[in-house]
């Protein structure tokens, strides 16, 4: 993302936390971001990173649908009287390869049905996942290959 | 009191009474451990009860500032979090933190050599 | 009229939020080891108090409000798991054991190779 683009995001945050929706507000909070972002430069890449607000947005929409899912079948999981567990920690081959897009897959899988992410490989290859459920580890595989991965190539490439 | 209000304050009693029940279920588990990562996880729960609590006693009290407070519990308690997380990663393991209660002494005697064997094969 | 529905949402909101944050505490309690433990913490729990404050910021009935605990969760969601895999990947590293219901870890595996 272009340094203009992260100034813009950084702003909305600023006006979301601070809930003062006026001129001044609005410039204070793009020095301050502007600020931020100077302060940080030397740990983001300004690389040719796309974004797809249209794919981005279904990827949010996954999300949140998933989080929601996540926390209901732990729910459902703790309070039944006999826990069925086989946890388990998996290795994930990685396609993505930028930091940015590994840490957000990372979080993603830690907030899905039954997975938590715990390790990346050094040379970012694979990814270590403990499931709660390990019982069928490709299909676990293939889930995230073909859920949150694929979104994310979609959206960032 | 109107009948929202009823609704609001009741639908505040329960989620009071089940976080208060949280809160001492979450503490057991700090008191009772058994490792240093099971405290912390469970210190990280007490944190979410506690934004909650605060959440709650926002709606009741009608002092909106309680929210700005529950954000920053929120990232207090995430710093918290992470300095402990680095604390086990520096200091390795706690001494008399070596197995897990239901761990029996077969399996500690097969830590060092890839004790999960038994149960891959 | 919108008093009630709006009254309604908040309290549905109230009581899920209590009950997610109540079963991930039975969660912290019931499950075998501190890794299953985290699954528990960190979707229930963070899903539990976050419902709790945007419950909060609706009731206020103000924009600036509701978008500041519409932050706050968006807030929680980012730091949740990064909290539970920086916990997670320092236990593992530190050698704390995984249950004994576990079925497999690659993890050792790969670390075992390298050795």
């Amino acid at each position: 993302m272009r340094p203009a683009v992260i100034i813009a995001v950084f702003t909305l945050v600023w006006l979301a936390v601070s809930g003062s929706f006026t001129i001044p507000n609005l410039l204070l909070g793009v020095v301050a971001s502007a600020l931020s972002l100077l302060l940080i430069r030397g740990h983001i890449q300004p690389d040719g990173r796309r974004l797809r607000p249209l794919k981005a947005l279904s990827l949010l929409a996954l999300f949140l649908k998933e989080l929601a899912l996540s926390a209901w079948k732990v729910a459902l999981l703790v309070a039944s009287p006999k826990m069925d567990l086989k946890p388990g920690i998996l290795a994930f081959p990685l396609t993505v390869d930028r930091d940015f897009e590994i840490t957000l897959l990372a979080n993603l899988i830690t907030l899905t049905p039954g997975t938590l992410s715990v390790d990346v490989s050094g040379d970012r290859k694979v990814l270590y996942v403990h499931a709660l459920d390990c019982s069928d580890p490709a299909g676990t595989r293939r889930d995230i290959a073909n859920g949150f991965e694929k979104k994310i190539l979609e959206a960032f490439r | 009191m109107t009948g929202a209000q009823t609704i609001v304050s009741v639908a505040c009693a329960i989620a009071l009474f089940l976080m208060c029940a949280a809160f001492f279920l979450a503490a057991w588990r700090v008191v009772k451990g058994p490792t240093l990562p099971d405290r912390i996880v469970a210190l990280d729960m007490l944190t979410a009860i506690a934004i909650g609590f605060i959440a709650v006693v926002a709606i009741r009290t009608g002092f909106n500032l309680y929210i700005d407070i529950a954000i920053a519990l929120g990232l207090v308690g995430f710093l918290a979090t992470v300095a402990f997380a680095r604390f086990v990663l520096s200091h390795g393991m706690q001494p008399g933190d070596a197995d897990t209660p239901e761990e029996t002494t077969a399996s500690t005697k097969a830590r060092r050599g890839g004790g999960h064997a038994r149960r891959l094969h | 009229m919108l008093d009630l529905v709006l009254a309604l949402v908040v309290a549905i909101m109230l009581v899920a939020g209590g009950v997610f944050t109540f079963l991930a505490a039975l969660g912290i309690l019931r499950l075998p080891d501190v890794y299953t433990r985290m699954h528990a913490a960190s979707k229930a729990g963070t899903v539990g108090s976050g419902l709790m404050l945007l419950a909060a910021g609706i009731h206020s009935l103000d924009v600036a409000i509701f978008t500041r605990a519409l932050a706050g969760f968006v807030f929680f969601v980012l730091t949740a798991p990064v909290a539970a895999h920086l916990v997670a990947k320092a236990a593992h590293a530190a050698g704390y054991r995984l249950s004994r219901l576990t079925v497999m870890d690659d993890m050792r595996e790969q670390a075992a190779k390298k050795r």
